[in-house]
């Protein structure tokens, strides 16, 4: 899959923002005031701006309004309900805490079950492909929740929950990579079974139905960014979880706790770029590519 | 609602003959000639007299060389025309999260609204035949219509009341009819020539069928004598033959 920086970043930053959302809306004592105001802050401008990037990859982003209707089918219009409610219950649970130092908890609970609800369905996007073996498995969206609780904590500095949940995030993340590598194998579909002639031998690309490229192959097919996956695998686990738990191990300031974000940020980032990058979709076999 | 219907009443398709199919791409131009101007956004193309160019098409032909296995015969090259199937369990039905994507309860039918789509491409992610491609001018989803407006167009001749691409076939590769009607001459052709799923652990169900190339039959002995005459003398001589054993010794 084409490793497109709008959806990159798009799942990295609004998966820390709900996920610190999350956090913030479970706390049993949210801070109030200015506080309450930097945390707000943060968690939006991830939440919103990952939301905002996303939409650059529409051509047509001025309809989007119609893609909160198919909520019965598509996992796409089910997340935009989920990111819109909890943003309209965590930004009026904010408001109390911020300007009145009163905590509306249910709106905090409202919030934080559709934090999780959002980043779910946003793995349910990607993991209902069965065109794309490695991402259609349960380890998909277990590795996206993962990944959001723990940033979460990170960001709200909750530093007991925060080292347990990377320690998981980067287990899964593991074999995520592990049993996705045999994922296309495993999946059956191959040039044989793509083109029905398997039978008669074995099948090979002869000749492309255009001397040019298509949308489907630089959509589809993206050998380049698999180049380097193994380093940037080893990249993603150490600048996304080891550092940071070395890190959160220290006597903390906040110093430390602004390196140990910018490292997990980074790895994720490392870690998303691999998750389009390494995908692979079935289209590629009536290329000869993978 | 993006939900697939039940049933349809017909199920339309094409089923695509591989073994008479020449690879001459005349449907893929039929195509794009019909398309372009007809129903919805014209089909654009980007740098069009440049090197690197590229445009959006509902019908392409791939060309497969196939390798049988066991003996020593010759390799066979298929053509091989790709376009919508017009899946009954379509999975770029229910991606689409603004109901632009729909399967017709009357013919069975899969097409895009364009007035809804907002050009997410999640339907091309779900079609495990690269059967949708997003227009990169108009940014809205593209993919073949069947030529729903040829099929049931009155201000056209019976004979051009089929999709552009059958109409065009010079070798009478391409048919088109209800694949759910068992007496229909499509359903027919499929029964006998054994028509094939693409791809059905997708689970797809693809409405549109393809004929298997049908087995090369062997060339006969034509002379009854050829068995009996002293076979074509298999050593070398003279000066290869000497260069022969020279080099065997070294």
């Amino acid at each position: 899959m084409h490793p497109a920086p709008s959806v990159i970043i798009f799942t990295t930053f609004s998966g820390l923002g709900f996920g610190l959302l999350f956090w913030l809306g479970i706390d049993p004592t949210p801070p109030t005031g200015w506080v309450a105001f930097v945390f707000w802050l943060i968690a939006y401008a991830m939440a919103v701006g990952g939301l905002l990037s996303s939409t650059f990859h529409l051509g047509r982003p001025e309809r989007f309004l119609k893609a909160f209707s198919q909520w019965r089918s598509s996992w796409l219009s089910r997340e935009g309900i989920a990111a819109v409610t909890t943003l309209v219950a965590m930004g009026l649970y904010g408001l109390g805490l911020v300007f009145y130092g009163t905590a509306w908890q249910p709106l905090g609970a409202l919030g934080a079950l559709g934090a999780l609800a959002t980043v779910f369905t946003t793995s349910m996007i990607y993991t209902q492909m069965k065109t794309i073996p490695r991402w259609n498995m349960n380890l998909t969206p277990a590795m996206f929740m993962s990944y959001a609780l723990a940033g979460g904590a990170l960001l709200k500095g909750n530093i007991e929950m925060a080292i347990p949940l990377l320690a998981i995030a980067g287990v899964v993340q593991v074999f995520t990579w592990v049993m996705g590598d045999k994922a296309f194998e495993n999946s059956g579909t191959t040039m044989a079974t793509a083109t029905g002639l398997g039978s008669i031998g074995s099948v090979r690309a002869f000749e492309p139905p255009h001397t040019g490229t298509n949308y489907l192959m630089r959509e589809f097919i993206h050998v380049v960014g698999r180049k380097h996956s193994q380093k940037l695998r080893i990249i993603g686990v150490a600048l996304g979880i080891v550092i940071p738990v070395v890190l959160l191990l220290l006597p903390i300031g906040h110093l430390i706790a602004l390196i140990a974000v910018a490292s997990h940020i980074a790895g994720v980032l490392a870690s998303r770029w691999l998750f389009f990058a390494e995908a692979e979709h079935v289209v590629g076999l009536y290329y000869g590519k993978r | 609602m993006t939900t697939l219907p039940n049933l349809t009443q017909k199920k339309l398709g094409l089923v695509i003959d591989l073994d008479t199919c020449v690879g001459c791409h005349a449907c893929v131009i039929s195509c794009k000639g019909w398309n372009t101007e007809n129903y919805g956004a014209p089909l654009s193309d980007q740098n069009a007299y440049g090197a690197d160019n590229s445009g959006t098409f509902l019908n392409r032909v791939h060309s497969f060389e196939v390798q049988p296995t066991g003996d020593e015969a010759a390799a066979q090259l298929i053509h091989f025309p790709k376009s919508c199937l017009h899946c009954e369990d379509a999975p770029c039905v229910t991606v689409c999260p603004t109901g632009a994507s729909y399967k017709r309860e009357e013919d069975g039918i899969v097409l895009v609204n364009e007035q809804d789509c907002i050009g997410c491409g999640l339907c091309a992610w779900a079609c495990p035949y690269g059967a949708r491609e997003l227009d990169q001018a108009e940014g809205v989803m593209k993919k073949c219509t069947l030529c729903v407006d040829r099929i049931y167009n009155e201000n056209l001749e019976e004979v051009d009341r089929i999709p552009s691409c059958v109409r065009t076939c010079p070798s009478g590769a391409r048919h088109f009819g209800d694949l759910g009607d068992e007496n229909s001459d499509v359903s027919k052709l499929v029964a006998e020539r054994g028509g094939m799923d693409l791809m059905p652990e997708q689970g797809t169900k693809p409405v549109n069928k393809y004929l298997p190339p049908r087995p090369k039959d062997e060339l006969p002995e034509f002379d009854v004598l050829a068995p009996f005459l002293e076979p074509v003398a298999q050593e070398a001589k003279g000066f290869l033959g000497w260069l022969d054993k020279t080099l065997e010794k070294l």
